[in-house]
């Protein structure tokens, strides 16, 4: 089909949108992590296994995540604060994004880099402003991006990946949550 | 030929005061007849369009039967009966024109909104005069949607528009009406079985026009610029507000980029048919502007917002359809108006075989394609 190199079997996610057309029950995937609280705000997640296409499945390996917050926050900074898993989950999902779209178009890709701003009032998480909401004031996404395709098509591209992503698509509309004591 | 109602019915009563086509009136063609008043660029107001297809029915002699609804269509061994307000018909072969248009679409949000705020569909809707005083959320950012919404502002009430997924297309390009260039260009030609994702063209809302006589462009920015608010498309209702999503930006930069390659579509059209001359210099719109701020939530209990105008598009009503020809959607299952069971034909649905076949100007090539079909099947089977 096309000649072009960016490492993303487009074939085989085209023949699964077929597929899971006529197949709407294998379409539904759980996605799952597991928490533990460790000492603080200090907690450890990790992520191997998930629900898709029928049955139960596995990452090839379990990733561990920790969370904290900085010392600028009097925490012992363990790792990232847990917003900032928004920052790299939406970077992630986009630059998959971009790279997929790019493989489907014929568009070879020499380096797609991305810096995520995510502003933040922390005024609202320290109930100082009740105005201010908890979440992020805005987020901001800046790619950078090298390949044989013009400023039009590049933009295109971007554009097409926000338009296919599952984290642009849950930190842009609200989400219902529930969340239980076991 | 059963109608329902009168001849032109949707025309008459399911359209709002103000609407005139949106195509212009050099498009306004049925086979062997089209407009031929003073104003080929101009657009027919409603009471126009029903006279002219008013007029169509007169000089081809069609054998209409008004008044007379369908309630039921099902298969026998060689062909279809037919129920209808007027007595059954045995036949065997049946045309779906009824239109794609029926109902209005409606989201499911709609029953969360509180009792309030009046409601109202583009069927419901006449004019400004009709609705209470106070703000209005218009949900839709295609055809419909920009009229209505510019209209309501005209009116002095405070708007905002809920914008999905929108089609961007200037009334104008380069000194032509926009579907002069649909037209000539030959994408408005485009046939169903060369267009890239079918599924897809079926799915594409209407381009965001409005027929003046002014000839004016109604995008999101002239919106804008009358002091209507847009906001992102409506994805929830949670505790009486409306929540938007924050992907607005990326709604106008995929417009834009999408206006972007049509005009280098026409550019290009037009460079290598060596027609260059005929049109003026080539242009671009500016892009969309974002405001600084967009709400991502609105309170429809407090009172700002008194009516919600859905402009969501509108949809097929087979409910009468007693053959299993409809896929899980509630789409007539068919291959370029070739219904899947025999002897069963549509026309007028988005994308029938081009790309112009639901609009008037497109039914003629459509009609002639299905027809053609219709009578080998007969003849086949004689
Ligand atoms: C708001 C709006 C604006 C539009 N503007 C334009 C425009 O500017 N230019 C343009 O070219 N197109 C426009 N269109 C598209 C327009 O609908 C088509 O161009 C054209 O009118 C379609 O004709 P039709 O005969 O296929 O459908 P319709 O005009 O819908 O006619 C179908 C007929 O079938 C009858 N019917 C339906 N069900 C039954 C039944 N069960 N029994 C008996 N009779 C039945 C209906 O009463 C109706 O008269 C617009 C559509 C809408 C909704």
């Amino acid at each position: 089909m096309t000649t072009v190199a960016n490492g993303v079997n487009v074939q085989a996610l085209l023949e699964a949108r077929d597929a899971l057309k006529g197949a709407p029950e294998a379409a539904q995937f759980t996605w799952r992590a597991s928490s533990k609280w460790q000492d603080g705000v200090h907690s450890t997640t990790t992520v191997r296994d998930f629900f898709g296409l029928g049955q139960e499945q596995s990452h090839k390996t379990e990733s561990v995540f920790e969370a904290d917050h900085p010392a600028v926050f009097a925490a012992e900074d363990n790792g990232i604060t847990p917003i900032e898993y928004l920052l790299v989950g939406l970077a992630a999902c986009l630059t998959a994004g971009v790279a997929s779209v790019a493989q489907n178009r014929g568009i070879q890709l020499r380096s797609v880099e991305s810096t995520v701003e995510g502003r933040h009032d922390i005024r609202g998480i320290l109930g100082a402003d009740s105005d201010v909401r908890n979440g992020f004031t805005d987020v901001k996404v800046t790619f950078t991006i090298d390949a044989d395709a013009s400023r039009q098509e590049i933009e295109a591209l971007v554009a097409q990946s926000q338009k296919r992503s599952a984290v642009f698509d849950a930190l842009t509309n609200p989400t219902d949550v529930t969340v239980d004591v076991a | 030929m059963l109608e329902r109602g009168e001849v032109a019915n949707s025309w008459r009563h399911e359209r709002w005061d103000s609407l005139r086509l949106l195509t212009p009136n050099w498009q306004s063609r049925l086979p062997g007849h089209h407009y031929e008043g003073p104003d080929p660029d101009g657009y027919l107001t409603m009471a126009e369009v029903t006279e002219f297809i008013e007029r169509f029915a007169k000089v081809t002699g069609a054998p209409v039967r008004t008044g007379a609804n369908v309630t039921s269509l099902r298969r026998t061994d060689d062909g279809y009966d037919v129920t209808t307000g007027r007595g059954e018909i045995r036949c065997r072969t049946v045309v779906i024109a009824s239109g794609a248009c029926n109902r209005p679409a409606v989201p499911h949000l709609a029953a969360a909104v509180p009792a309030s705020v009046r409601q109202l569909t583009p069927f419901d809707y006449r004019g400004p005069s009709e609705l209470p005083d106070g703000g209005v959320l218009v949900v839709g950012a295609s055809a419909t949607g920009v009229q209505l919404a510019a209209e309501l502002r005209r009116s002095g009430r405070p708007v905002t528009i809920a914008v999905g997924e929108q089609v961007r297309m200037p009334r104008t390009y380069r000194g032509r009406d926009v579907l002069w260039w649909m037209d000539a260009s030959g994408l408005w030609d485009q046939r169903y079985d060369e267009v890239d994702d079918l599924e897809r063209a079926r799915r594409l809302p209407s381009p965001q026009l409005v027929g003046t006589p002014e000839r004016t462009t109604l995008d999101i920015n002239a919106l804008t610029a009358m002091g209507v608010e847009p906001v992102g498309r409506w994805a929830a209702v949670r505790d009486g507000r409306a929540l938007f999503s924050g992907g607005l930006r990326n709604v106008f930069a995929l417009a834009d980029l999408k206006l972007e390659r049509l005009l280098d579509t026409f550019d290009e059209w037009v460079r290598r048919a060596g027609r260059d001359a005929d049109v003026a210099p080539p242009e671009r719109l500016p892009p969309t502007r974002v405001p600084a701020s967009t709400r991502l939530q609105l309170d429809l209990r407090r009172g700002e917002i008194a009516t919600i105008v859905w402009a969501t598009g509108f949809r097929p009503d087979y409910g009468w359809l007693d053959v299993p020809v409809l896929d899980e959607k509630g789409r007539l299952r068919h291959e370029g108006g070739v219904v899947d069971s025999p002897g069963l034909y549509a026309l007028g649905l988005p994308v029938l075989r081009r790309r112009k076949s639901t609009f008037i100007y497109g039914i003629e090539d459509d009609a002639r394609e299905v027809i053609d079909h219709l009578a080998e099947y007969l003849s086949a089977r004689r």
